[in-house]
């Protein structure tokens, strides 16, 4: 094979053709020949190098040198510096910004990447990326050597379930739906990924998104599908664009439309924009936003695996299920089997947030517990205060107190702890958090995003939203707490959809593990965190100095003192905003 | 791009798309430097670098990055090269001629051995 010690990749991207990419790459062959250099020195086509908008641009290697900028005239000098005598022409480099990625870091010793394997090592927008990291080659293996059943056993075998949330079985689901009777039947990935916080899916469609249709279209051919959609929510905009780009290219290679690899199965998808609403990443809802329809669930049965999509059989799972599936085709259910536990293998990704010291997407293989994923993989609580819970599965999850550290994170622990897995937000809580105003907090999310249809949650989210407020601003009155438990059992069993049934999970759950937080607002008008506003008042201590700069500061006057005289503060008129306390030099505001 | 028609076809793309890649890869087990100062090119550099790469093509060597430099301030000793192989300390040859680049690539490049009689002794 013919060497080269050097590669010159130029951008020739529509937008890098049309500031003369083409006439430089001319011009740079034309000079290598002058300058003998033709057989050291290869210059090829690429895609993206950094976006084009300084372009033409052209990427050297190995050096790893990235000039923008250039124009023909300029190509004989650059040549003759860098190709020939080895310095790097700097006029045309690239100011780099060194960015770094908040979301994803690399991975620490406990975890495990096969979800985010990919995320941030491949171009999302070129095919090529994938294909070199084994990309489409589960496809290749299912068409060309294992039956419809057979790939239904090997993720039956894998025991990978449903990444949503609810933790079904997905080959159980695919089973069903095999045998349903109806064409054609569809295959659907939920991509509404609506948690406060959550962002695990959108990271997977925007880095890898070829590992999701790649898992959907072995989906297809388990079931016997022709046809799929991704229902993607309108907030993210930069999914749906790499989706689109990865569907074409798909589709150009001729991986996705008739006749698959030549095995005459055919799979085509689209990609449905969701429109902002939460209720739609339930599957029944989802399905009628797909159709059209206003994104309301229905009941089940019947279930989607007889009659989903208009009425036809069809198999919803969500992004991270898919993104699994190739993995598990490619190195086989038993290695996907041999993480986890017993009852929930493989592995989960989870949106790290609140106060820890670090903070982003991390992949863990299940079973793993809470006290290693906070004080190992998060490093610990920030400013070294104590944790006072861990809040998992989203809004409709529940707070789990520190006791729940050591057992293991797992579908049915999780369920036994009254919380659930749900689709990966995990947010910790320190010493300053006050569980009622949690727990008000995401009610009034559920409250806000409960589509309505079903009274007890359309009515009764709304009654307990105003007695949590309520409480916390000191009017709770004895009664309270056995109103909102008997309000969270009534919506928990005449709720039709995972949303209203899961709506009392915040409350049940700090109600069974911060009982006395709950008692303390309401018969002691007192909050043990100091932090709703109701409950608290700020007070000026006699290490007051007089400096009058907490005068000076507050917005509404409440403060009143003389230069060098102990401040007070007048707490009818204080509005609790706590800038007092934040401008004091002498920490001499206290909550009390 | 043409479809993909077959496993086989996908499992030759999926080569290209590696060596693709690995043309962009910087790092390499051995460097080897060319020192290209106008001193070097006078002094026969071209002709050396010829010789390493024909080396490389003939004898099939992967892992090999050919880098430049400037003057290294040693005209006098020119052509010079610098090989790094692993993690040892540079060895930095002068007076390297077509033949020598080869043996050098022979020896120290393919069999580890340092060409000690080529190396620039330290002053």
């Amino acid at each position: 094979m013919k060497y080269y010690r050097t590669h010159v990749l130029v951008c020739v991207d529509p937008e890098c053709l049309g500031k003369g990419a083409h006439d430089i790459e001319d011009a740079l062959q034309d000079e290598l020949v002058a300058q003998g250099l033709i057989d050291e020195v290869q210059v090829l086509e690429t895609s993206r190098i950094g976006g084009c908008s300084h372009g033409p641009e052209m990427m050297v290697y190995p050096d790893g040198v990235h000039y923008v900028g250039m124009t023909v005239d300029d190509i004989p000098f650059l040549v003759e510096e860098h190709f020939l005598k080895g310095r790097i022409a700097k006029k045309f480099l690239l100011p780099r910004v060194e960015v770094k990625d908040e979301e994803l870091s690399a991975p620490t010793s406990k975890e495990v990447r096969v979800v985010l394997r990919n995320c941030g090592k491949v171009d999302p927008e070129n095919i090529e990326d994938y294909i070199a990291e084994d990309g489409y080659q589960a496809l290749g293996k299912v068409l060309g050597s294992m039956t419809s059943d057979q790939v239904i056993e090997e993720v039956l075998a894998s025991g990978l379930r449903g990444r949503g949330g609810a933790g079904f079985p997905a080959g159980k689901k695919w089973q069903f739906c095999r045998a349903s009777k109806g064409t054609p039947k569809f295959v659907i990935c939920n991509a509404d990924e609506g948690d406060p916080g959550a962002f695990m899916n959108r990271r997977v469609l925007e880095g890898d998104p070829h590992a999701v249709i790649e898992g959907m279209i072995i989906a297809a051919y388990a079931i016997g599908s022709s046809r799929g959609y991704i229902y993607c929510r309108a907030e993210y905009p930069l999914a749906v664009r790499t989706l689109n780009i990865a569907i074409k290219q798909a589709r150009a290679l001729g991986l996705l439309g008739e006749d698959i690899l030549g095995s005459g199965f055919s799979f085509d998808l689209e990609v449905r924009i969701g429109a902002g609403a939460f209720v739609c990443g339930e599957e029944t809802a989802l399905m009628g936003s797909i159709e059209g329809k206003r994104g309301e669930p229905r009941p089940r049965p019947p279930f989607p695996a007889v009659s989903g999509l208009w009425a036809k059989p069809s198999n919803v799972n969500n992004v991270e299920t898919y993104a699994n599936v190739p993995q598990i085709i490619l190195n086989g259910a038993k290695w996907y089997a041999s993480m986890g536990t017993e009852k929930s293998k493989g592995t989960k990704t989870f949106a790290l947030a609140g106060d820890v010291n670090h903070t982003g997407l991390i992949e863990v293989p299940l079973g793993i517990n809470m006290r290693e994923v906070v004080y190992d993989i998060a490093q610990g609580i920030k400013d070294g205060k104590k944790l006072k819970a861990v809040q998992i599965g989203g809004p409709m999850g529940g707070c789990l107190p520190e006791e729940y550290l050591d057992r293991p994170i797992d579908y049915e622990s999780l369920a036994a702890a009254g919380t659930i897995m749900g689709s990966g937000g995990l947010v910790v809580m320190d010493e300053d958090t006050c569980m009622v105003d949690i727990a008000r907090f995401f009610m009034e999310f559920i409250q806000d995003e409960s589509c309505g249809k079903c009274t007890p949650c359309r009515v009764g989210t709304r009654r307990m939203l105003e007695i949590l407020q309520r409480i916390c601003k000191g009017e709770g009155k004895n009664g309270d707490i056995e109103t909102l438990e008997m309000l969270c059992k009534q919506i928990r069993a005449t709720s039709l959809c995972g949303l209203g049934q899961g709506a009392p999970n915040p409350v049940e759950s700090t109600l069974k593990h911060f009982r006395k937080e709950y008692e303390a607002h309401i018969f002691e008008k007192r909050c043990p965190a100091k932090v709703c506003k109701g409950l608290i008042r700020y007070d000026i201590t006699d290490t007051c100095t007089g400096c009058t700069v907490c005068l000076r500061n507050c917005p509404v006057g409440a403060i009143t003192g003389d230069r060098r005289k102990l401040h007070v503060i007048d707490t009818d008129t204080c509005i609790r905003c706590g800038i007092c306390m934040q401008v004091c030099n002498f920490n001499a505001i206290e909550i009390n | 791009m043409p479809a993909v028609k077959s496993l086989d076809e996908l499992k030759r793309l999926k080569e290209d798309a590696i060596a693709k890649r690995n043309a962009k890869t910087t790092a390499g087990t051995v460097q080897v430097t060319v020192a290209m100062g106008t001193c070097g090119i006078a002094a026969g550099a071209r002709e050396t670098m010829r010789a390493i790469l024909d080396t490389i093509e003939t004898e099939g060597l992967s892992g090999v990055v050919i880098k430049q430099t400037g003057c290294i301030g040693l005209c006098e000793l020119e052509p010079i090269i610098q090989v790094e192989v692993g993690g040892a300390p540079k060895v930095t040859y002068g007076k390297v001629s077509v033949d020598q680049a080869k043996l050098i690539m022979k020896e120290h490049v393919v069999g580890g051995h340092v060409v000690t009689e080529l190396v620039i002794p330290a002053k």
